[in-house]
């Protein structure tokens, strides 16, 4: 298929021309930085580099569709059907005539931000809706004329524009126009009578996923590709000495074997190749220190590392003054487990690189790629592909510069791909966390007083996606802090405090950050002192709600939560409920999971989910990432675990690394989005929050043992043999 | 030289026989649907058929599928004419990043093929592959949809 040129069809080219100058200034404007600026607030700060400004831009194909560029990439979220919705809808399109591609670098758009913080439909709701209007309007200025039409008697429906007697099609008002004029007036956004959004259609890549399309990183395939692997070990804090390859180059099918200072790696024919030749090369191996479990644990803990308050109301609690009730919990180190291990396809030529891959920060990737290998970023085209997974995994793409210097060193395009053992390994994992909970009750058995402190790796500090000064300046890991606050406004004293360490392995991004492991801290406890004070547990709660809007989001989805479940607080035919709520970036969430002990197994059978993420762009697909982080929160809170042994990170294989399978997954989940803005709010990470609390309180319930230590499976193992006098 | 058929079509291809099914498959006959996971047949992603049966093919060698009739996602079904569980598939809007995806529906096909309408408990024994997405919960009700798909027809 031939494209329509750029240079006609550009909305935004720095071409240079009246029209692009004129939506570059629109631009300025900036509804992109204040998107960010408003949830800043609630939220990571986004990255924000150099200046550059992301830019949006639509193309228009012969077939009068439209194509749009997306900054942002799709990893099963279902932005890309979200973004659809909203183009359609404010083109005056189909779904159909709307096509969405993560962005390639050289096509100029620029993603600073990232793809995370589930703020991909929060953050470009506004400028999409805005420049797909102004889009709409400079089409139907384009048609007035050429229709011989006034403009105000023009009406666009599905792709065509039309007059008194006449019309065309979209791109035939885009055809031959070099300078394009905007409206006098920005055209103001529908902000109701929605024809798409709102509604639950069929994701855009349905048919894709499901016939097997090559749409993803590993799937990609140059001509004359060639296959690499490089040598990773498995030891925590191991640095690269010297390398024995003199068997591995003469192996079958290897071309080269490529040694640079802190790395070493085989190119050959064939991957199978790659790998049996990898075997052949010994690494020596500098190892300063053994790490085991032990160690971890005591470097990582409550009064240790840089302390941080987070949050400061009312006056701290004495450990000496009476009725301080104090209950410690934790959680390990969690791995990213993405089904698409990492890798990249590079091709180097003419002092050029093109580097296709899975990536959630295509700038970054960018930028790494360009300074390793000294050249300048214009030189460097990233392509994104769909990712098999993101998580949080694909913040870190270093992979790409190996890939990048391997195609350099063998004049060929080459595809580079992480073993299953060697991604366990390397990855960089959600941090341990260990916290120490205090509370106090007032005289009528209600919380007066509630600190969470909380020992974390880092989440945000040190990652490659904020600037330094983020963290100089503020001081505090945002990161390990999502979550950390204690959200019920009613209590008279509260506190949060963090404790930071940085850990000898790489620890970073995991799908909703801290919240999963703060959340489980601060509302197994709360659900603690509420049996001990013998309240009802939604009652204890809303007894300690404040008034304002977000004060009420929370209760609403606590009340709906319980009642939508029939929460009831005692065990019926072996069955017993937890209930347990988060405010994740501004979306409140509450669920109540009914739970049974099956031959010693924790089991969840239902989990009624309510969740307030404001207006929901695509229902279905909001529901489905509340089923996903469900399951995903209920598989870490419950199972996956690794573990420091001899100085490696183990398991290093699906299975001994125990995740949520089939068998596992609740039989019911019953999602209820209550939209209490009339804007999207984060979606993608806030109903992970409760459900590790929610399983553990209906344990509680069911037999009586607080579970306070993720995975709560093993913990509960545990009590039963300690109960046993085993 | 090893000879098979690959969604109905012969193919002969020469390489290492100990080379894994999975990326002949992907590399020599370049069929990307099926995945690479894991490569130690323990999350299900590369999931294809040989002579009917579900396998997992990182971990089983070319050598074994001579003369025999391979399947993989490309091969169940076209989008003119679905596979049950691939318009079980649809009608579910079960995908979310859609990786592991098409191991399912090679597993699930097979399943349904031993056992048209197989029990919860049944789809929890058979259906042990790995989605992180959580995808799971959906899973289940495009099985026991593609299951009704699959019913003869009554007359």
């Amino acid at each position: 298929m031939s494209k329509v040129s750029r240079r006609k069809f550009l909305i935004w080219g720095g071409l240079g021309t009246v029209g692009t100058l004129a939506i570059g200034t629109y631009l300025a404007r900036n509804p992109i930085r204040r998107a960010i600026l408003e949830t800043v607030s609630s939220t990571v700060p986004p990255y924000d580099g150099e200046g550059t400004e992301a830019a949006l831009w639509f193309e228009l194909t012969p077939e009068n569709k439209v194509i749009f560029h997306s900054p942002k990439v799709e990893m099963g979220q279902g932005i890309f059907t979200g973004f659809a919705q909203i183009i359609a809808e404010e083109m005056d399109l189909t779904l159909d005539q709307v096509v969405v591609k993560g962005a390639a670098t050289d096509t100029g758009v620029i993603d600073g931000m990232s793809t995370g913080g589930s703020l991909s439909i929060a953050g470009l709701w506004q400028p999409l809706r805005e420049l797909a209007a102004m889009m709409r309007e400079m089409l139907k200025i384009q048609a007035a004329q050429k229709l011989n039409e006034a403009v105000e008697t023009l009406s666009t429906r599905e792709g065509i524009i039309k007059g008194a007697k006449t019309q065309m099609t979209y791109v035939e008002a885009a055809s031959g126009v070099n300078e394009w004029t905007m409206p006098a007036e920005d055209p103001k956004p529908k902000a109701t009578g929605y024809k798409f959004i709102g509604k639950p259609v069929p994701r855009v890549d349905l048919e894709d996923k499901v016939y097997g399309a090559p749409i993803y990183g590993l799937d990609a395939e140059l001509p004359g590709m060639l296959h690499a692997a490089i040598i990773r070990s498995g030891t925590v804090g191991a640095k690269f000495k010297s390398a024995d390859t003199s068997k591995a180059a003469s192996m079958p099918g290897v071309v080269k074997v490529v040694q640079k200072e802190d790395w070493v790696g085989v190119v050959a024919e064939s991957y199978a190749e790659a790998l049996a030749a990898k075997q052949q090369i010994t690494v020596e191996w500098d190892i300063p220190e053994i790490w085991t479990e032990e160690k971890l644990r005591d470097t990582l803990k409550v009064g240790q590392g840089d302390k941080m308050i987070t949050q400061k109301y009312g006056g701290s609690l004495d450990d000496d003054a009476g009725e301080v009730q104090t209950m410690e919990f934790s959680s390990p180190i969690g791995a990213h487990a993405q089904l698409e291990p990492n890798g990249a396809i590079a091709d180097f030529k003419d002092d050029k690189v093109t580097v296709i891959l899975s990536t959630q920060v295509i700038r970054v990737t960018r930028s790494q790629v360009a300074e390793a290998l000294g050249l300048e970023v214009a030189n460097v085209n990233v392509i994104p592909t769909q990712l098999g997974g993101g998580f949080g995994r694909r913040l870190n793409t270093y992979h790409a510069i190996q890939a990048a210097q391997l195609s350099k060193a063998v004049g060929k395009p080459v595809k580079y791909i992480f073993t299953r053992k060697e991604e366990f390994q390397n990855d960089q994992f959600r941090p341990p966390t260990h916290h120490v909970m205090k509370g106090r009750l007032d005289a009528d058995g209600y919380l007066e007083s509630l600190e969470h402190h909380y020992a974390s790796g880092d989440v945000a500090i040190n990652s490659v996606i904020l600037p330094p000064m983020i963290n100089t300046i503020i001081g505090t890991d945002l990161g390990a802090a999502r979550g950390a606050d204690i959200m019920y406004g009613g209590i008279a004293n509260r506190r949060a405090v963090q404790w930071h360490t940085t850990l000898p392995f790489a620890t970073s991004w995991w799908r909703s950050l801290g919240l999963l492991a703060n959340t489980f801290a601060i509302e197994s406890f709360i659900d603690e002192m509420a049996l001990q004070s013998g309240k009802h547990p939604v009652d204890f709660r809303l007894r300690k709600m404040g008034s304002d809007t977000t004060q009420q989001r929370i209760r609403k989805v606590i009340e709906v939560a319980a009642e939508k479940a029939g929460y009831r607080d005692d065990v019926i035919d072996g069955r017993a409920m937890g209930l347990a709520a988060s405010i994740d970036a501004n979306s409140p969430a509450a669920q109540v999971v009914e739970v049974s002990i099956d031959n010693g197994k924790i089991k969840v059978h239902k989990v009624t989910c309510a969740f307030d993420c404001g207006l929901a762009v695509n229902p279905d697909q909001v529901k489905a990432q509340c089923e996903g982080s469900i399951i995903m929160g209920m598989s870490a809170g419950l199972f996956e675990k690794m573990t420091l042994r001899n100085g490696e990170l183990w398991p290093t294989i699906y299975g001994p690394y125990e995740m949520a399978l089939m068998r596992h997954a609740p039989r019911e989940i019953d999602v209820h989005l209550i939209q209490g803005a009339d804007v999207p709010l984060p979606v993608g990470e806030p109903p992970l929050g409760p459900v590790a609390a929610a399983i553990g309180n209906a344990v509680r319930r069911l037999t009586g043992i607080r579970l306070t230590d993720i995975p709560m499976q093993e913990a509960y193992e545990k009590a039963m043999q300690q109960k046993a006098g085993v | 030289m090893i000879s098979f058929t690959i969604n109905g079509k012969p193919v002969s291809v020469s390489v290492d026989e100990n080379t894994p099914l999975l990326w002949v498959v992907r590399d020599h006959l370049n069929l990307k649907g099926t995945k690479f996971g894991c490569g130690k047949a323990a999350c299900g992603a590369c999931t294809l058929h040989v002579d009917g049966a579900a396998v997992r093919s990182c971990s089983y060698a070319v050598k074994y599928a001579s003369g025999k009739s391979v399947t993989t996602i490309e091969g169940l079904g076209t989008k003119e004419n679905p596979h049950p569980v691939q318009q079980a598939w649809i009608e579910e809007i079960v995908p979310q990043c859609g990786y592991c995806q098409p191991g399912f529906m090679m597993a699930t096909a097979a399943l349904l093929n031993a056992n048209p309408n197989p029990t919860d408990e049944e789809i929890d024994r058979n259906i042990i592959n790995v989605c992180r997405c959580g995808t799971y919960y959906r899973m289940r009700k495009a099985i026991k949809r593609a299951a009704e798909l699959t019913k003869p027809e009554t007359i």
